[in-house]
């Protein structure tokens, strides 16, 4: 017995390097925040991931092959996107990398990508520096700028003169979104009269609370996650704060409203996508996506799933997944009719699409207005 | 004027009922150095399960008065989750540390951060990794001040808030009494003072340190709850920062003096409510951590850690 043992331990090492190569599939590599602060984002993006490579390979898959998706989560940490996109890439030999929702971990894992020239198309990852990390990185989401900028005209066209700021410093995303509501609210005349940060994981915010209080604002802006938001909002009722709070598409989570309960009534976000729309497209995808995960499918799903179509459609024009070729048609995607509104690809490798502002009354998401870039 | 020193005043009361919470898990981690001289780093996750413990049997419990929220079956549920801790407090002394007693204690310091490990770890698979809402088992609500009390008026107080700081007082109190006037406590303090010595004077020890681990992780679970009323979003990572924040407040008043971990934990509360509200929140965990620096240098044997130390 003892002879066979390093026999069987080479075939077992030698046995996950083979596999990848096989040259009956195209590889599709997914890093996702499937556990920990943000899994509502990565579950939700990874499932609107798979139900497009899942209609994909039904439809008989591009190139003559199937595409297989290989999908790793990062726990929503700091560190791991950087570990396991280079697992993906070389171990996997991926073509091409889908992911991550939040910024600063598509921010992590950019440069590598880059690097080993693998084309990575981020779903939801809205600040502005993931894509000037090169010209492989693709999104196709809008940005902060766009996003600060739409709820800064929104808190104008409501008449509100003086806004609270509120940060999560931890988090590219919001301090972008920060950044650019500021920004265009200063110059329109508008006053800041706080601001003030937290930390994701945070759970109290009463000194924050506190603080904005005191400055007397017309609306408190404050472009974190859902997990934040959801205790922030309660808090701020509970210290007599009545103003209505403006977010973004990060508000967007499962938990959100079973833990705010109807701290959230009166709110306004900006974000990507409404299962409400009657649309024809959006319809069949939100019946399609029930019946496979018995649940409505929220933005990040969407955006997962447009990712996906979007990587495929260029594939297919492409002709081939050599990274060169495959970098350039992606790139030239032009007015890819997404769940997410019509998608074209500018030259900074960025969407230029709609935004939905939506605003919460008695537990649920009401649609507002759509506002075009 | 007037305006900033309201705010003021906001910001001491927002630190004392978290610094209530950080003192109720410190008194944990203090007992168990007084006893045993070692750090229960698995103290924080035991804080944890006792707000999921209020998770799972709070819909029941609030059946049994009547259904909605309410005084007593709040309580009821702060008591089992404290009884449910207590159980797991001394199940894991029982598993995990007593097998090593005779060991060096490095090897019970690490065993601890595996048993800690393995909570959180075994949370998140069995409760899933979402942070999920917490029932409500009292209306947390601003408490109205009148009018008539002029500036002080503006000033919100929450129920959460007072129910936080009335609990860790009266559970102090119940704590000082049993150390101090039962047959049980005489016999903690005893193995405190001199383990051997104890036991040849006929202090079953075994009992005295499962008493002594069920004693602190009832505290940690009653933390659990009365964190959960306040920020009713609970998932299976939530002890390991709080957690450590405790263990620093334990630090900062004297590791295995009871009246320090108190102190310690409220003042460590105070500090990061003024720290956020005046200064840079993103400092917040960074001050902490440098009180803990700080203490260690200048006074290792913390606020009240001197002579005449009443350990447990």
């Amino acid at each position: 017995m003892a002879t066979f043992r390093p026999l069987l331990l080479a075939g077992a090492l030698f046995l996950p390097i083979v596999l990848p190569t096989s040259a009956q599939d195209i590889p599709i590599g997914e890093f996702a925040s499937l556990t920990g602060g943000a899994a509502s984002f990565g579950q939700s993006s990874h499932k609107g991931t798979e139900l497009a490579i899942e209609e994909i390979n039904a439809s008989g898959g591009v190139l003559g092959k199937k595409l297989r998706l290989i999908t790793e989560d990062d726990q929503s940490q700091a560190g791991q996107p950087a570990t396991i996109v280079r697992k993906l890439i070389s171990q996997d030999k991926v073509v091409a990398i889908l992911g991550e929702v939040a910024s600063s971990r598509s921010l992590e894992a950019a440069p590598i990508c880059q690097q080993n020239k693998i084309p990575m198309i981020t779903p939801a990852s809205t600040n502005p520096k993931v894509t000037e990390v090169g010209d492989y990185i693709f999104r196709i989401c809008f940005i902060d700028p766009f996003q600060g900028t739409v709820m800064s005209k929104f808190a104008q066209s409501k008449g509100w003169k003086k806004i609270a700021v509120l940060t999560d410093v931890k988090q590219d995303y919001s301090v972008g979104l920060s950044e650019f509501f500021i920004k265009d609210f200063t110059a329109s005349g508008g006053q800041i009269v706080k601001e003030q940060k937290f930390s994701s994981g945070d759970k109290d915010f009463k000194p924050q609370l506190t603080s904005l209080k005191a400055a007397r604002p017309d609306a408190i802006f404050i472009p974190g996650y859902y997990a934040e938001v959801a205790l922030i909002a309660k808090q701020a009722r509970l210290l007599g704060i009545k103003v209505p709070l403006l977010g973004g598409d990060g508000w967007v989570g499962d938990s959100l409203l079973k833990v705010a309960g109807n701290s959230l009534d009166g709110c306004y976000l900006s974000c990507h996508f409404s299962a409400d729309d009657k649309s024809p497209k959006t319809t069949e995808f939100v019946a399609k996506y029930q019946a496979k995960y018995g649940e409505i499918p929220d933005d990040m799903a969407a955006l997962g799933y447009d990712s996906a179509m979007i990587l495929a459609e260029a594939i297919k024009r492409a002709g081939t997944t050599e990274p060169q070729q495959l970098r350039d048609a992606i790139a030239a995607t032009k007015d890819h009719a997404g769940i997410t509104g019509t998608i074209t690809l500018d030259a900074a490798r960025n969407a230029s699409k709609p935004a939905v502002i939506l605003t919460i009354d008695k537990g649920g998401f009401q649609f507002v207005e759509t506002v075009k870039p | 004027m007037a305006d900033q020193l309201l705010e003021f005043a906001q910001q001491l009361i927002n630190g004392l009922a978290q610094g209530s919470i950080y003192a109720l898990i410190a008194l944990g981690y203090t007992m168990v150095f007084g006893v045993l001289r070692f750090i229960n780093f698995a103290h924080g996750d035991v804080f944890m399960l006792g707000a999921f413990a209020g998770l799972y049997t709070a819909p029941k419990l609030l059946a049994l008065f009547g259904g909605g929220p309410s005084l007593p079956g709040a309580t009821a549920v702060l008591l089992v989750a404290m009884l449910i801790c207590a159980a797991i407090g001394i199940l894991i002394e029982k598993l995990c540390y007593r097998p090593l007693r005779d060991r060096p204690r490095l090897t019970v310091l690490i065993t601890a951060i595996g048993v800690s490990l393995f909570l959180e770890n075994a949370g998140q698979y069995a409760f899933g990794v979402d942070p999920q809402s917490f029932p409500e088992i009292i209306v947390d609500r601003a408490i109205e001040i009148p009018e008539t009390w002029g500036a002080i008026s503006a000033l919100t107080i929450t129920i959460g808030q007072i129910l936080v700081v009335g609990v860790t007082l009266f559970l102090l109190l119940v704590l000082r009494f049993v150390v101090l006037h039962t047959r049980l406590g005489m016999a903690m303090r005893a193995l405190s003072f001199n383990p051997v010595a104890a036991s040849l004077m006929g202090v079953n020890t075994d009992v005295v340190i499962s008493f002594t681990f069920g004693l602190g992780s009832a505290l940690a679970g009653a933390a659990g709850i009365l964190t959960s009323i306040q920020q009713p979003s609970i998932d299976p990572l939530m002890g390991i920062n709080i957690g450590l924040k405790a263990f620093v407040a334990a630090v900062l008043g004297g590791i295995g003096n009871i009246p320090g971990a108190a102190l310690g934990g409220i003042l460590i509360g105070v500090l990061e409510a003024l720290v956020v509200g005046y200064i840079n929140p993103t400092y917040r965990d960074a001050l902490v951590f440098a009180v803990l620096i700080l203490i260690l240098i200048v006074k290792p044997s913390g606020l009240l850690g001197k002579t005449e130390r009443e350990k447990v």
